[in-house]
């Protein structure tokens, strides 16, 4: 499990075509595509072995994402795509892992996974496209959908106070975490890129606009609609977690970039450690010996 | 204390005239603190029974339904087959007045009373059993050197016992040596002290002592001590698993504990999870990546993984998954034994969801199963649910050393290249999908999809009526394949006669006891255990038709229509109207008089053997 080596057959490098998958059934204009798009640019750019990289979606509209990447993929059930990435981490240290998750999908009903996954430091990246509102079952509130926000479960508009997902990713603990906004591509490759080179839990939260059900939400972080899209300030110190609280304290839009990096061992390198430990007790005893001392031991 | 060869039950035991006896077996149980030590009594009975020559039997318990300060356990020693715990209890030790208090209902008429004379004093008028006072505190006290502390205690009677029994003396002091020898030599010579005390009280002038019959066929064989849990976590290292995720729960944790310190060794970790859904979760994950994996569980965590293992059945990903039962429904009885789980075992996600079912019947079974879960789950690609429960999570038996060359397995994941036109789910005959794990080269540079979406034979989402009718039919027939090759249902007892016991799980050992003492009394009885829940073993239906009642002995309710779990699944199976039910829901396993009592209420006229 702490050495694993695959063959290769891909001897040449591949280009961004290579990774379309299916059509995405995304609606037109859905900010996914951005999303969908910088992770093809970053994947060519690294050129990470196709049968190393695996995509990993719960539900929802966002987590359609592996069907559309040719590469190994995975849609699991609703909330716990998480839970099952760390299965996949902790095994195959090998592979690129990355989950693809919406606001309800990660901060609503995949809550739970989301805060220890952080807290355990398990090796991936985790991508939110949030877009404040349940898309894939057609306009019901979201965690993250602001108060008085209208949707067929809050006729009247939302009474429920949103989540505000960099302050619990902050107090989860994860290692990297970033915000940004799918109308500016650089922005999001600039930040993913930097999340996948995170040796840990790294997140980024995208504002990733449903132009069906929740069309304009974010425009006011949009500087083509007349927002204000303002960069996490040079001088914030990205280790800092109450700087960082600060930032994320700010009122919509907030700023945008890295809010926390920090290095904390892996959950997937202290369990390597774990093993080596064990192993350089037993010696070269194999399996079969092994298992053979303890039963004597039961005799 | 039973004479088995002689076929009477409860009758061939203590008479009032001091000598030796030779008996089958016996059926002791200790009452006395937690902090006495007496569960270590228990531990040491029962390693003594692995080893000795005698070839002693054991089966410990620790009865559930008493917890906190008093402490009590129960083991029945004896040659041959020890099936179940024993009814009735022949020798109690009572430690305190409370002890013999709460635990006198148990002992059998005529059975002894051994207590501690310095602190208990039985009621003179109750001459229902035989009385046998030892000052065991004051002795204890004396043989350790006057210090005044009754530390010890448990170590005298273990002396006590092993004179009253003739059992292996040198074995027990080299298992003494070895089990608190690291404690230091004061502890060590305190112990001793106090187990030669006990063995050198004269107890033969106050009552007669015993020695089990030799069992010939029983000599010579290596024996492993080890409870129900153990047995499964060792499985499951033997059976090749090396990824495990897991949340607390009673009384499967134990199987985590030994699997979180053991893994490692073996190049592997079980996580503890955050909660049962990211536990399943976490294991689907490692099956899907290369590495069979296992989560476990009792009752409650079942119905939360319920979801996920329907994932597991649509995606086709082996998954093993460990319920050790409890009493339920919700909280219910976290420390209890219940066989209700079978149902949500069997259909417990929604949707059409076949999965392979298997249960225990013994600790013993515990490992095999586990090994073979573990097997068939990579087999037929789909989850395996193990049923285990709280009774043989508990229990300590005497089994034989397993043959680790045949079962240890490594099952560590390959990744040759694959295709072109690679499809996961190709509608095969045998159903059975031959899945890529990540890291696997794909020639044709096409990857799969695994998804719990209906999809078609490459992965991809397809929610075609006639694809969806295929897929299920798919995955359905994975088990069909399955039911074919499972071997007949293990039948104990003659193929034919007048009533069919029919059992699954920890019932077995009682349901056995229960044919034995039938046929001892002139009575056609024989069972059949079923280890193989779903699919069912074929074979069932006929050895039915060769008895006229049918009679399904398990620990649940009778439920709305009047069958248990299992009775149900047989009704709706075979469509017999013989196939009735015993059952009970008091938390506690079958006695084998329950269950007789309850096959005599239900058929008086069995008691002639052949009439009907």
């Amino acid at each position: 499990m702490t050495t694993i080596s695959t063959p290769t057959i891909e001897l040449k490098a591949y280009t961004k075509k290579e990774l379309v998958g299916d059509q995405p059934t995304w609606c037109p204009g859905c900010g996914d595509f951005s999303i969908l798009a910088t992770y093809f640019k970053l994947l060519e750019k690294r050129q990470i072995p196709r049968e190393k990289i695996i995509s990993i979606a719960g539900i929802g509209c966002s987590s359609r994402f592996p069907y559309f990447v040719n590469a190994y993929g995975v849609h699991f059930v609703h909330g716990r795509a998480a839970a099952f990435a760390t299965g996949v981490s902790l095994t195959r240290p090998d592979l690129h892992v990355c989950v693809f998750s919406g606001d309800g999908d990660a901060y609503s009903i995949g809550g739970n996974h989301l805060t220890h996954a952080a807290r355990k430091n398990i090796k991936m990246t985790l991508v939110v496209m949030d877009n404040q509102v349940y898309g894939l079952t057609k306009k019901q509130t979201s965690p993250t959908s602001p108060i008085g926000f209208k949707s067929k479960t809050d006729l009247t508009g939302s009474v429920d106070h949103p989540i505000n997902p960099m302050k619990q990713l902050i107090a989860a603990g994860a290692t990297f975490i970033a915000r940004s906004h799918s109308h500016m591509p650089n922005h999001v490759a600039d930040v993913m890129d930097q999340a996948i080179g995170h040796d840990g839990f790294s997140v980024v939260e995208v504002l990733s606009e449903c132009t069906e059900f929740f069309p304009g939400a974010f425009d006011g972080a949009n500087p083509r609609k007349g927002g204000a899209f303002t960069l996490v300030p040079k001088e914030h110190d990205v280790t800092d977690e109450a700087g960082a609280y600060k930032l994320a304290m700010a009122d919509f839009p907030g700023y945008f970039g890295v809010f926390l990096k920090v290095n904390r061992p892996t959950k997937n390198a202290l369990e390597a450690g774990l093993i080596n430990d064990a192993k350089s007790k037993i010696g070269t005893a194999v399996p079969l010996e092994m298992l053979q001392k303890s039963f004597d031991r039961f005799a | 204390m039973t004479e088995k060869t002689s076929g009477s039950t409860g009758v061939g035991g203590i008479t009032a005239a001091p000598n030796k006896q030779t008996i089958q077996d016996v059926v002791i149980r200790f009452a006395g603190n937690s902090q006495d030590g007496i569960q270590s009594i228990g531990g040491l009975l029962a390693r003594l029974a692995g080893r000795t020559e005698k070839d002693v039997m054991t089966y410990m318990t620790i009865p559930a339904t008493i917890s906190g300060g008093p402490s009590i356990f129960q083991v029945r020693l004896g040659t041959g087959d020890v099936l179940s715990a024993g009814d009735e209890v022949d020798i109690l030790v009572a430690f305190y007045q409370h002890s013999y208090k709460d635990n006198i209902q148990t002992l059998r008429k005529g059975g002894i009373l051994l207590y501690d004379s310095d602190n208990v004093q039985p009621d003179p008028n109750d001459k229902t059993y035989r009385t046998v006072g030892v000052p065991i505190t004051s002795r204890t006290v004396e043989a350790i050197g006057g210090t005044a502390k009754d530390k010890g205690k448990n170590m005298f009677v273990l002396g006590l016992v092993a004179r009253t029994f003739d059992l292996d003396m040198p074995k027990l002091e080299a298992m003494l040596q070895a089990g608190y020898g690291r404690k230091g030599e004061d502890v060590i010579r305190n112990i001793l002290g106090a187990f030669h005390g006990g063995y050198a009280y004269d107890i033969g002038k106050l009552m007669e002592t015993f020695e089990f019959r030799p069992q010939a066929d029983r000599a010579g064989k290596k024996k492993v001590v080890t409870d129900g849990n153990q047995a499964i976590a060792y499985g499951a290292i033997a059976a090749g698993v090396r990824f495990g995720a897991a949340y607390p729960i009673t009384p499967w944790t134990s199987v985590m504990e030994i699997l979180r310190a053991e893994l490692p060794k073996y190049g592997g970790m079980f996580v503890q999870a955050e909660d049962e859904i990211a536990a399943v979760a976490m294991a689907c994950g490692a099956s899907y990546a290369g590495h069979t994996a296992l989560t476990g569980t009792s009752g409650p965590g079942l119905s939360l993984k319920s979801e996920a293992i329907g994932w597991a059945v649509m995606a086709e990903i082996p998954l093993v998954v460990v319920d050790v039962q409890r009493g339920g429904p919700a909280t219910g009885l976290p420390t209890n034994v219940e066989q209700s789980d079978l149902n949500i075992a069997r259909s417990g996600s929604h949707g059409d969801a076949p999965r392979i079912v298997i249960a225990p019947g013994s600790v013993e079974d515990c490992f095999y199963t586990t090994v073979e879960a573990v097997k068939l789950a990579r087999e037929y690609s789909c989850p395996v649910i193990l049923l285990s429960d709280q009774a043989l999570a508990t229990r300590v038996e005497a089994w034989d050393m397993p043959d680790l060359k045949k079962h240890v397995t490594d099952i560590s994941p390959t990744f040759e290249p694959r295709g072109p036109n690679f499809k996961p789910y190709e509608n095969t005959p045998d159903g059975i999908p031959h899945h890529a794990a990540p890291g696997t080269p794909m020639v044709d540079g096409k990857y799969p999809i695994v998804t719990g979406l209906e999809h078609d034979e490459y992965g991809h989402p397809a929610s075609r009526p006639s694809n969806h009718a295929m897929m299920v039919a798919k995955r359905r027939r994975k088990l069909q394949m399955l039911s074919l090759k499972l071997p007949p249902p293990e039948m104990y007892g003659p193929p034919e006669g007048n009533v069919l016991l029919l059992g699954w799980g920890s019932s077995r050992g009682p349901i056995c006891e229960a044919v034995d003492r039938a046929r001892a009394n002139g009575e056609e009885v024989s069972a059949i255990h079923l280890r193989y829940l779903l699919p069912l073993q074929a074979g069932i239906q006929e050895i039915m038709q060769s008895f006229n009642h049918i009679l399904v002995v398990e620990l649940n309710d009778r439920g709305v229509y009047g069958y248990g779990q299992l009775g149900g699944i047989m009704r709706a199976m075979y469509c017999d109207p013989r196939i009735r039910g015993i059952n009970k829901t008091d938390g506690l396993p079958f006695k084998v008089r329950e269950i007789l009592d309850q096959l005599h209420q239900r058929l008086p006229a069995v008691n002639t053997a052949g009439m009907d």
